[in-house]
């Protein structure tokens, strides 16, 4: 049984460890069972040791490489074969998937299981129910990305939802947001779902992309470094230009129109001429935002990156974050995608040998750092093709709801903004509840960030960093608030 | 109508649970947020103007997925599985998730 303790301002009955072992016997621990994740722990494992790999997930593949729920009981399972879950990138995601099943019994596996926070040398964990601290004295966090959006009148109409959720449905599921879907938003993964849909049998209403054609065909040129890719690109629009999808670029939308569900959505080119097209389902998003939370508990310096337009925790080229001790591989740390993901994961753990005094393998790690290099290269041309539409945030209406977990207007936080309460996103947050919600700012994040600097007449840069707070999700019931938390941090936790 | 639907992987055992006190059925390794969107549209109403929401990104990011059931329990549907015997409500306006809402 556990002791009552409180952690993060939450009071939890939490496993404790009994005996405190030496800090430098405690394992390593990763969080993320992604490609990242995985390939950390391959390489740990490879080295000797035992880490412990933490996944809120019930079975390892992280985002891109998800596999669908356990096949089980009579009646039968989950039955695609990966071909047709991962497509082109099946033979990536069987390697993956092989190289954790590999080291399955050399490494402490925690599914279901979430890292809720993170202080003290000691991350808190949250399994079925039950809270562990687990210390740490080397931490590699793999945590991934999610989408990023901004808001628009009707967003969260039943039927929007964002282009990976869209893609999980499909993959995890079997499942398509409707019968009719609308793509909207810009980055590789709206022509990649919308493809997915299309082979799935799904009608596809449109793809509706922010960035203008002519900027996209300069930026496809860089691209041309890595043909594989492109090709990918081209076979997507190309397929669904060729089943009669519509593609629309230079994109803003209006609304998602109807009042129990989505019956249609309304857009407009950047000329002003406005369009229609009926849809029972939008699927949207804006690029990915990675998940930083427990890299900003852990007490990372962090620097604005303009390339993702987001705050990001410093790294070196081999993943060591400002903290010894603490790395970071994948999209947690800055969108790269699943091939750098792959290569990040392997490096980290190199660097946190090499931190250990263990023997390294000098050529391989002069490899990873060869290939990382090129990624970010690519990176920037991606950047390029699908950049953030920046203009958005100015043309929000007052009315439109930013926060969907406390239902805060656009009008609300510029108005803290003009009424010179408020010059910094926190300040903001205090004010407005924008991102005191359950989702942290996940969702709201980026528009908060946008509006107000465009209200304080700065960039995204200019108005500061909305810091993390524990839990970074919301725990249930079991562990319960401590009255000092609600007035710490103004909110409760269930 | 549904909300989701189904293009793939329905050969799996039926699972059945009550929606708003009605049967209804689901497939196993349905999530509560498939089980209840393939019989209905939404998952609950919000206390923002009694506006219903059906979660958005189906991956644990948003939170705005939590449904009750019957017992009073919250679920974070994107993330539970559907069971058995489960009794789940899409009816009645709260908050989702947090303490003390909607409990009443
Ligand atoms: C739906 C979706 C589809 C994508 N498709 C593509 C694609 O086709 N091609 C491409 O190049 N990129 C794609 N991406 C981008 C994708 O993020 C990366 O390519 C790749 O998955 C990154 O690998 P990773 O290991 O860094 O993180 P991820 O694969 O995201 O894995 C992170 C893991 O960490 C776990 N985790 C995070 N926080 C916690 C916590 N606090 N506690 C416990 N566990 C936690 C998550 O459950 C997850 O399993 C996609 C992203 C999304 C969201
Ligand atoms: S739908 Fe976003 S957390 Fe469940």
């Amino acid at each position: 049984m556990g002791r009552r303790i409180e952690r993060g301002g939450v009071v939890v009955t939490a496993e404790l460890p009994t005996a405190k072992l030496p800090t430098a016997e405690l394992p390593p621990v990763i969080v993320g069972a992604g490609p990242a994740g995985i390939r950390a722990a391959e390489r740990l494992v490879a080295a000797g040791l035992r880490p412990v790999v933490v996944d809120e997930a019930a079975r390892w593949g992280g985002q891109i490489y998800r596999q669908p729920p356990e096949a089980g009981g009579p009646g039968g399972g989950f039955t695609r074969p990966k071909s047709a879950l991962y497509g082109f990138e099946a033979g990536k995601a069987d390697a993956v998937h092989r190289a954790m099943a590999a080291i399955r019994d050399r490494v402490d596996y925690r599914p279901r299981t979430l890292a809720w926070n993170c202080e003290a040398g000691a991350l808190d964990l949250l399994c079925d129910g039950e809270s562990l601290v687990q210390p740490f004295s080397r931490l590699i966090l793999a945590t991934g990305a999610t989408d990023r959006v901004l808001p628009f009148p009707g967003w969260t109409l039943p039927g929007v939802f964002t282009l990976g959720g869209s893609q999980v449905a499909l993959k995890f599921q079997g499942c398509a947001v409707g019968r009719r879907v609308a793509f909207l938003g810009t980055g590789p993964l709206l022509y990649l779902v919308a493809y997915q849909y299309l082979k799935a049998g799904v009608e596809v209403a449109g793809v509706f992309d922010t960035t203008p054609f002519a900027v996209q065909a300069r930026a496809m040129a860089g691209m041309l470094r890595d043909p594989s890719t492109l090709a990918k690109g081209l076979l997507f629009v190309g397929w669904l230009r060729a089943h009669g999808v519509p593609v629309h670029n230079g994109v803003r939308p209006l609304r998602a129109e109807g009042t129990e569900r989505v019956e249609a959505l309304a857009w407009r080119y950047a000329d002003g001429r406005e369009h229609r097209v009926s849809c029972d389902a939008v699927a949207f998003g804006l690029g990915l935002r990675s998940e930083t939370q427990l890299a900003d508990l852990a007490g990372c310096r962090f620097r604005f990156d303009a390339a993702d337009r987001a705050w990001l925790p410093e790294r070196d080229g081999a993943g060591r974050s400002s903290v010894a001790g603490v790395y970071l591989a994948g999209d947690g740390g800055g969108i790269a995608g699943a091939d750098a993901a792959e290569l990040a994961g392997e490096r980290a753990a190199f660097a946190l040998l090499e931190d250990l005094g263990r023997p390294v393998d000098a050529a391989r790690v002069r490899e990873l750092d060869r290939r990382l290099g090129g990624i970010a290269t690519f990176r920037r041309s991606l950047n390029a093709a699908f950049p953030f539409p920046a203009d958005w945030a100015a043309t929000v209406a007052d009315d439109t709801m930013i926060c969907r977990c406390e239902g805060v207007t656009a009008g609300a936080l510029r108005g803290v903004a003009r009424s010179g309460q408020a010059r910094e996103i926190n300040r903001a947050k205090a004010l407005t509840r924008t991102g005191m919600g359950r989702c942290q700012g996940r969702m709201c994040g980026a528009t908060a960030a946008e509006l107000l600097a465009q209200a304080l007449g700065t960039g995204p840069d200019g108005v500061g960093r909305l810091r993390a707070q524990p839990p970074i999700k919301p725990l249930p019931v079991a562990a319960t608030p401590s009255p000092l938390a609600g007035a710490r941090s103004g909110r409760e936790v269930a | 109508m549904a909300l989701l639907q189904r293009v793939a992987e329905q050969g799996r055992r039926v699972v059945h649970f009550t929606l708003d006190g009605r049967p209804a059925e689901a497939l196993e390794g349905d999530t509560v947020l498939t089980a209840m969107l393939t019989n209905g549209e939404r998952l609950r109403r919000s206390e923002f103007a009694g506006s219903p929401r059906a979660g958005f990104c189906l991956m644990g990011a948003c939170q705005d997925c939590w449904v009750r059931t019957e017992e009073g329990e919250r679920l974070r549907a994107c993330g539970s599985f559907i069971a058995d015997g489960m009794r789940l409500l899409s009816e009645g306006e709260w908050g989702g998730g947090l303490s003390g809402e909607g409990s009443s």
